[in-house]
């Protein structure tokens, strides 16, 4: 695999980009950590729970309180640092000034100038590295729902603020403009996700808005190197409205520039039923944030032990993971890249080192394990597929088990024993083959002399009825292997 | 994102203030000024800025800024819940609420 | 002038009340006699707990009946800032905008407080916000200074200065963030400390400017400060800024003198033009600190001039660090969550329209001046800068600490003036504050001593300065000071 950068490699434009453009797409990536506490206060950090009941004076911004910064948040936000290769430094935590009701105390306490990370980078799937200008900590704001009108911001009658998700400790990972197309986006995406859940700082689950991704995107004629007006797509929840999300916004701007028009700086709403962006606030009334450093904390300061301490708490990451995985299971970079994005590498990993053939560990997991894997252990999984490889169950039968053991756990050998799954054992086989053969000589005569692609042709026909006398109770694998044999003596 | 280059900007202070300053500060304090108060905060302002003017042009070299006096650092707290207020006392305080939320008017911006 | 009641001492009230001489509830219902003899005319309070406090007193009296222990402030009435939280009992900081509003919780000074055994008698005025020299920007009409009700009590912590100056409690708290308590404690005739940065819990203390704001006492003897500091003060999880390091022992301190102790006094705040002293300071204000000196070098004090050219900037540095911070505190008063909302048709005109409405006229120049310091424009040359000064003024006074022990200073430029004289031009206002300011700025703890009165007639008070956690060493001096100021 050669290490490319995006700097140099345009990467895949978007199918529906004319010739002769490219999208310039930086991303800023909200990570909830998943601490039990808030970053500034003792209040609980749990999602979905009764409106304003995890609230106290700090969150509330009530008058007279005062931050206590949460240790593990920042642990957690140095290790994720760590782990995208960032320079972690000492850091200073300041008010950014502006008004608005989901913010306790009209400021967020966020990191500005002196970030606790700086300049690091992932490496996807193929290779291309893009670099992480910073991560910082901050804290979240409460969540605002609107009443009246459809429900939504525009038109509401009137908003209501809960802040139970107010001062949520948050890590703000902002990647330099390099990434090229929608589809590098997405990947960058899957990237973090499989690196933020392998060091354990958050659950990174888009859908539920543990992980939240603002586009900027802009467009420019290729070869060029200027940096047009970009557009700030928020509220996109999951990577297919990601990809969906950068390639309508850089045909608008396309479209734009080809009427003669030209972008506007603005933050842009992603509404997924329509398809497409709406203009949200418009930044060219520039807003000043006032930013200065918060007064009621003090500077964090990091020594060389600390990152020792730091790298030596890491796990495998998921791009040595992928590197792995791909020496021992043979299987392709599309099927890696879709087990580390749905985070299945790891478990994938132990399962083949329970003893499994690989080629089917992947092909379970892909294939029938896309819910994820519930009760089923690595260990129960790899005992299944012996039994399958063994020819003890068809591939129907342990599609059946596996569901099972997803659902409820348990022994494989006992579930497909209640199940009634008695393993056909060799002789049976035959002899309902020995049937077919002598209804079929013909057929079998083809099989055994025909050229590559006869055979091919004539071990499918003679398997369907196989399959179909034995009602797909019979081991795929079992009934080739039988018919080679056969065919051969 | 912020924008790095906002605060690392430096425009020397010219002391004078003038009426449109003042009216774009109003604005970003979220205070509505009448014009009277407008001319007047003009005019008490610039006479603060103007001594501050004289702070501005002493050259302090590479002194760094005292944000702190007694220089702590690392002062944080173990990550473990403390109970939080009763809800009934938290939304009694409140101009409005409901469905135990704050209510507000509309929330004119980004849908969140 | 009614000069009916004068409170015996924290020190003796606590004593009294421990060895069972004298019930807590007595001596509360003195307390508040004096407290509602004097109210109508000097509106020291925004709110009397009258009820409250016997309550609290009864259950002392019960403890001590019951053979429990009591701390060491046991029955002493306190008047209490009204911008520190008090669980159940409305704190305004005297603004419009917090009118009303009940705090679920307390400072920590104000458990603390109770804790040791001290009765809540009152919330105090103060300056809207804690903004201001007089005390005339209260929301809620000014409080006069009890040795003369045409005059202000200096603020902002005029209250809790003109109830103990009228001898009606013993002891109060105030916050000062550029001279807030020194400057009353002044022009009242009291005992008042500013201690160090990170001393007393900031926690509950509803924020002006947080780098400089801290809780100090008011108090009528200097050993009444030093026992209510060490109960009030020591580390606070809660505050991120509190000092982690133990509370020095302050009561001890007292009775050992100043023999051999080297004081400085701050040229550029003498008073004296030929030693390069600012503008200002009132020849009978600066006599009486020359007094002081005088009587220190008498009880073994060095005493020296010292120029620290640093100490002039205090106060437009001042000027920008403490708005800057306050525009940021003051933002969360916007009509949402607690306090008054106006109307507004949506939520950010709501919350401008409260804004408005909430905040008094000196509030708003200061979140106008400090929001204009911190634009992307003028950071550096504004507020960087400021900050840039605290540095430089912090390095000069310790490198003077080499030398000196202490320092030496008049509190305030005047005595006490009269209400309304200096409303007009806020400039003149601020100007009160050049003698206090600079402590705040570099975080060291200065305390107020009254040192006899004016040619009005009226108290002065001298500032003593010490370096950082130097608070054992200031009330050696301040104690020295009260006996010279008692002959
Ligand atoms: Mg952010
Ligand atoms: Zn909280």
């Amino acid at each position: 695999m050669s290490e490319q950068t995006a700097n140099t490699t345009p990467g895949a434009v978007a199918a529906d980009l004319p010739e002769g453009w490219e999208i310039v797409i930086g991303l800023e990536v909200h990570v909830e950590l998943n601490t039990a506490t808030k970053l500034f206060c003792g209040c609980p950090n749990s999602f979905g729970d009764e409106p304003n009941t995890n609230v106290c004076p700090t969150c509330l911004g009530l008058p007279g309180s005062l931050p206590v910064l949460n240790d593990r948040a920042v642990e957690s936000a140095m290790r994720l640092g760590r782990a995208l290769n960032c320079d972690v430094n000492s850091s200073v935590f300041s008010r950014k000034n502006y008004f608005y009701p989901d913010q306790p105390k009209d400021y967020q306490v966020s990191q500005y100038d002196l970030p606790t990370n700086t300049e690091g980078h992932i490496t996807l799937a193929d290779g291309t590295r893009i670099g992480i200008e910073r991560a910082h900590i901050e804290e979240d704001a409460g969540k605002l729902n609107h009443g009246g009108g459809d429900g939504r911001i525009h038109g509401a009658d009137y908003s209501m603020a809960d802040y139970n998700r107010a001062g949520v400790p948050l890590v703000e990972i902002v990647s330099h403009p390099e990434l090229r197309s929608a589809a590098d986006a997405r990947a960058y995406v899957s990237e973090l996700r499989s690196i933020v859940t392998a060091v354990d700082v958050s659950d990174a689950k888009m859908e539920e808005g543990s992980m939240r991704v603002d586009a900027n995107v802009s467009v420019r004629p290729i070869g060029s190197d200027e940096l047009r007006t970009r557009c700030e797509v928020k509220n996109i929840n999951s990577l297919r409205s990601l990809e969906r999300a950068i390639n309508f916004e850089a045909r608008r701007h396309v479209d734009l520039y080809d009427n003669g028009e030209r972008p506007k700086q603005e933050t842009r709403h992603w509404d997924e039923e329509a398809g497409r962006s709406r203009s949200g606030r418009s930044k060219e009334d520039a807003e000043d944030y006032r930013y200065f450093p918060e007064p009621d904390l003090v500077p964090l300061v990091v020594t060389d032990d600390d990152i020792t301490r730091l790298d030596a708490s890491l796990p495998t990451m998921p791009s040595a993971r992928r590197a792995q995985l791909g020496e021992k299971s043979g299987a392709s970079n599309d099927d890696i890249n879709l087990l580390i994005e749905r985070g299945q590498d790891g478990f994938a990993l132990e399962t083949i080192d329970a003893g499994a053939d690989a080629k089917r560990v992947v092909v379970h997991l892909i294939n029938n394990l896309s819910e994820g894997h519930g009760q089923l252990t690595a260990a129960s999984f790899a005992a299944m597929i012996r039994m399958e490889t063994g020819g003890d169950l068809s591939s129907t039968q342990a599609k059946e088990v596996l569901a099972e053991m997803v659902a409820s756990g348990g022994d494989p050998a006992a579930i497909a024993s209640a199940k009634g799954f008695e393993a056909m054992d060799g002789g049976e086989l035959e002899s309902i083959l020995d049937g077919i053969i002598a209804e079929n000589p013909d057929e079998w005569q083809r099989f055994c002399d025909g050229d590559d692609k006869e055979k091919k042709k004539m071990q499918g026909m003679f398997t369907g009825q196989i399959m179909k006398a034995t009602k797909g109770q019979a081991d795929g694998a079992a009934v080739a292997k039988l018919l080679a044999q056969k065919s051969a003596s | 994102m912020p924008d790095m280059s906002e605060s690392e900007s430096s425009a020397a202070p010219s002391g004078a203030l003038s009426r449109d300053d003042v009216a774009h500060v109003a604005k970003l304090a979220l205070l509505d000024l009448s014009d009277a108060e407008i001319d007047r905060f003009t005019g008490q302002l610039g006479a603060v800025l103007e001594s501050a003017a004289k702070l501005a042009a002493l050259d302090l070299g590479d002194l760094a800024p005292t944000h702190h006096p007694f220089g702590l650092t690392n002062v944080t707290r173990p990550d473990e819940i403390v109970p939080s207020l009763d809800r009934d006392i938290v939304l009694a305080q409140a101009p409005d609420i409901e469905d135990n939320r704050f209510k507000t008017p509309p929330a004119l911006g980004e849908d969140s | 002038m009614t000069e009916s009641f004068q409170t015996p001492s924290a020190t003796s009230i606590a004593a009294g009340v421990r060895d069972g001489s004298q019930s807590a509830a007595d001596v509360i219902d003195a307390a508040i006699g004096a407290v509602e003899a004097r109210e109508g005319e000097l509106n020291a309070y925004n709110l009397v707990l009258a009820d409250d406090a016997r309550t609290a007193a009864a259950a002392i009296d019960q403890k001590i009946a019951a053979g429990e222990t009591v701390g060491p402030l046991a029955g002493v009435p306190v008047a209490i800032k009204d911008n520190m939280c008090t669980t159940g009992v409305a704190t305004t900081c005297s603004s419009k905008i917090l009118e009303g509003w009940v705090p679920p919780y307390s400072a920590t000074v104000v458990e603390r407080l109770a804790a040791a055994g001290a009765v809540m008698v009152g919330k105090t005025n103060l300056d809207e916000f804690a903004m201001g020299s007089s005390t005339e920007n209260s929301a809620f009409g000014p409080s006069k200074n009890p040795h003369d009700i045409t005059k202000v009590p200096g603020g902002s912590s005029g209250g809790s200065a003109a109830t103990v100056g009228a001898g009606a409690v013993p002891v109060s708290l105030g916050s000062d963030t550029g001279g807030s308590i020194r400057q009353p404690a002044s022009l009242c005739g009291v005992v008042g400390v500013k201690p160090t940065y990170g001393m007393v819990s900031r926690y509950g203390l509803i924020a002006f400017a947080s780098s400089l704001d801290q809780i100090g006492p008011f108090t009528t003897t200097v050993a009444d400060a030093a026992l209510v500091l060490e109960v009030i003060g020591g580390h606070d999880p809660r505050d991120s800024t509190s000092i982690p390091e133990p509370m020095p022992n302050l009561t001890e301190a007292l009775g050992k003198g100043v023999d051999g102790l080297r004081i400085g006094i701050i040229s550029e705040l003498s008073g004296d033009p030929s030693l390069g002293s600012v503008e200002g300071i009132a020849p009978d204000v600066a006599a009486r600190a020359a007094a002081a000196a005088a009587a220190l070098e008498a009880a073994g004090a060095s005493i020296e001039h010292v120029s620290i050219p640093s100490s002039v900037h205090g106060l437009p540095a001042y000027y920008l660090i403490a708005p800057a911070e306050a525009s940021s505190n003051l933002a969360r008063y916007d009509g949402v969550r607690y306090g008054l909302r106006s109307d507004g048709p949506n939520a950010l005109a709501m919350n401008a329209a409260s804004r408005t409405e909430g905040f008094g006229e000196e509030v708003k120049r200061r979140i106008m001046l400090g929001t204009y310091a911190l634009t992307s424009g003028y950071y550096d040359a504004y507020y960087g800068q400021a900050q840039k000064v605290r540095t430089l003024m912090i390095d000069e006074f310790n490198a003077h600490y080499q030398n000196f022990d202490l320092l030496l200073s008049p509190t305030s430029p005047t005595t006490a003036f009269e209400l309304d004289a200096k409303t007009a031009d806020p400039m003149t206002m601020y100007v009160n504050d050049v003698c206090t300011i600079p402590s705040n700025l570099t975080g060291q703890p200065a305390m107020s001593v009254p040192f006899g009165v004016g040619d009005d007639g009226m108290p002065v008070g001298v500032q003593v300065l010490a370096p950082m956690m130097g608070e054992a060493t200031m009330f050696r001096a301040a104690a020295v000071l009260e006996e010279a100021a008692r002959v």
